[in-house]
């Protein structure tokens, strides 16, 4: 049923729809003054929630389409790990224009004195290469092997992600949120270790 | 529209001092003019401050507390106010739940009534002091403070009470009390948060005896106008402008005269964030963020940017006196 549903040619525009909702939520939120009385720190906190969102969802990808044999579900992953990117960038945008107001000097203080800014700008820099590099001709550019190597990264980009996360609740004891983003990057990541152990091939 | 808390006799035991401050029903029902005539003095000047509260939010089902002018330095600060909206829906009160928007949502649940506060320690009149009785200390005023939380973010708010100094006074400290304990209700079955172990309950804050003593130090039992909404911190809570807002404790329940300087809950939960004296200080960095801006809530439009902090939060002609001396960076 999910695997008819997911191989139509109107599924992948659909899932690319919802993809955008919470982007559409958040400009019209922003628009009407529906954020609160802080809409500036709730951007800044819902595009880095949207980013690691999606980067559960992307990386659930591989093990669902495994265990689930829904091989139809490969198709939409480079468009979930773009909608990765293109929260990040966002997520960004708002940290630079709405708390330090585009001025450079002090985002390149703050990247050198905070540590979990330093470590998320690390995550940002690791995952635009990927990014640049998710179209066809760049993946025949690299070849098949060198573009799995680097694509890798995003291992290292979701343990950077939590770090940052975890870090900026640090001083707050309010942890519950990071643990559970923590638990399930945790589950997805070990999958491919028990995967590569003992999957038969 | 019904404003029952206007009628004479339905004021949840709170007796009106003046006659001419009870607005006659007819009267509120034309809402808009009977503001212009109060802010101008007609009702009587007490509750001149309490209009400007009304005009910039929608009525609440809280009774009146209004106050007078204040002769204390620093008192009124000519900032725009935050309105009574986001003063009431944006809080840390973490025995309602971690999230700001938790409290205003959840603090129904705390029982307000009755109320008393214990005054224990090094003082010649320990004992229980009922809510009401502790109201009629000293005269109510109303104090416009800045807030600053320690997150980076700031209000304006119309705070309504009386020093702190009044109660002290009146416990009569002995001379070896050096500092104030203050600790806030903790009662696991009204407040969901007190369930979790985010923080060590109760809430426990303090102050140096000078800083408790020093008038800007308000005990707060109202803010615009009314008394304090559940999230807020009612019925009492301190509110100390110049430092930083966790050192403004809520729903007061114990005030403790110590000779040794007590742990507060913060600098129990992360000493190397929160320290005792935690005076507003742009010059000194929060280990994960600079203190240096602030955004103030309600500020124009979303894109505007953040302000400048002050040196003790605009109140150092006031209170830096105390602090002489001190290496501020090292007492944090």
């Amino acid at each position: 049923m999910l695997r008819s549903l997911l191989g139509k040619p109107q599924a992948k525009p659909f899932i690319f729809g919802l993809c955008t909702l919470p982007f559409f939520y958040l400009l019209w939120g922003a628009s009407n003054d529906a954020l609160g009385a802080n809409p500036a720190e709730y951007l800044i906190r819902a595009t880095g929630d949207w980013t690691l969102r999606f980067l559960c969802i992307t990386l659930a990808v591989t093990p669902l389409r495994v265990v689930g044999a829904i091989p139809e579900l490969l198709r939409l992953r480079r468009m979930l790990g773009l909608f990765v990117y293109f929260y990040v960038v966002i997520h960004l945008l708002c940290y630079n224009w709405l708390d330090m107001g585009f001025e450079w000097s002090d985002i390149a203080v703050d990247i050198a004195k905070r540590p979990f800014i330093l470590v998320g700008f690390t995550a940002f820099v690791l995952l635009t290469p990927l990014a640049a590099t998710s179209f066809n001709r760049a993946i025949r550019w690299l070849g098949g092997k060198r573009w799995q190597l680097l694509h890798r990264a995003v291992y290292g980009v979701a343990v950077l992600a939590i770090l940052h996360f975890y870090w900026m609740r640090a001083g707050k004891s309010n942890f519950a949120e990071v643990m559970v983003y923590g638990a399930i990057l945790a589950a997805l990541l070990l999958w491919r270790v028990w995967n590569k152990r003992f999957a038969r091939h | 529209m019904q404003r029952d808390q206007f009628s004479i006799g339905n004021t949840s035991g709170f007796i009106h001092p003046v006659s001419s401050d009870i607005t006659p029903q007819a009267v509120y029902l034309q809402r808009r003019d009977v503001l212009k005539r109060i802010a101008t003095g007609v009702a009587g000047t007490s509750l001149a401050t309490w209009a400007s509260r009304e005009a910039l939010a929608e009525p609440k089902k809280l009774s009146p507390l209004p106050g007078q002018v204040s002769k204390v330095s620093g008192a009124s600060t000519m900032d725009k106010l935050t309105t009574f909206k986001d003063a009431s829906t944006y809080n840390n009160y973490y025995e309602f739940g971690t999230e700001k928007s938790y409290p205003a949502l959840q603090a129904e649940s705390l029982v307000t009534k009755p109320w008393s506060v214990a005054i224990e320690g090094l003082v010649k009149k320990p004992g229980r002091i009922d809510l009401e009785d502790m109201m009629k200390f000293s005269a109510m005023e109303e104090r416009i403070y800045r807030l600053r939380c320690v997150e980076g973010w700031s209000m304006v708010i119309p705070w309504v009470g009386y020093s702190l100094s009044e109660i002290i006074k009146r416990a009569e400290p002995l001379g070896n009390a050096k500092y104030v304990e203050f600790t806030t209700l903790a009662d696991p079955k009204t407040m969901p948060g007190v369930r979790s172990s985010v923080l060590d309950w109760p809430y426990v804050e303090g102050l140096r005896m000078d800083e408790a003593m020093h008038p800007l130090t308000l005990m707060a039992f109202g803010m615009y106008g009314e008394v304090l909404p559940n999230q807020n911190g009612a019925p009492l809570r301190l509110v100390v402008p110049w430092k930083y807002g966790f050192k403004s404790a809520k729903s007061i329940v114990k005030i403790r005269f110590l000779e040794k300087e007590p742990v507060n809950s913060w600098g129990r939960s992360a000493p190397q964030e929160y320290g005792f004296y935690s005076n507003v200080n742009p010059l000194v960095d929060h280990p994960r963020w600079s203190q240096a801006t602030e955004r103030r809530i309600g500020e124009d439009g979303l894109l505007t940017k953040k302000r400048k902090t002050l040196m003790f939060n605009g109140y150092e002609a006031q209170v830096a006196s105390m602090y002489a001396g001190m290496d501020l960076k090292k007492f944090y």
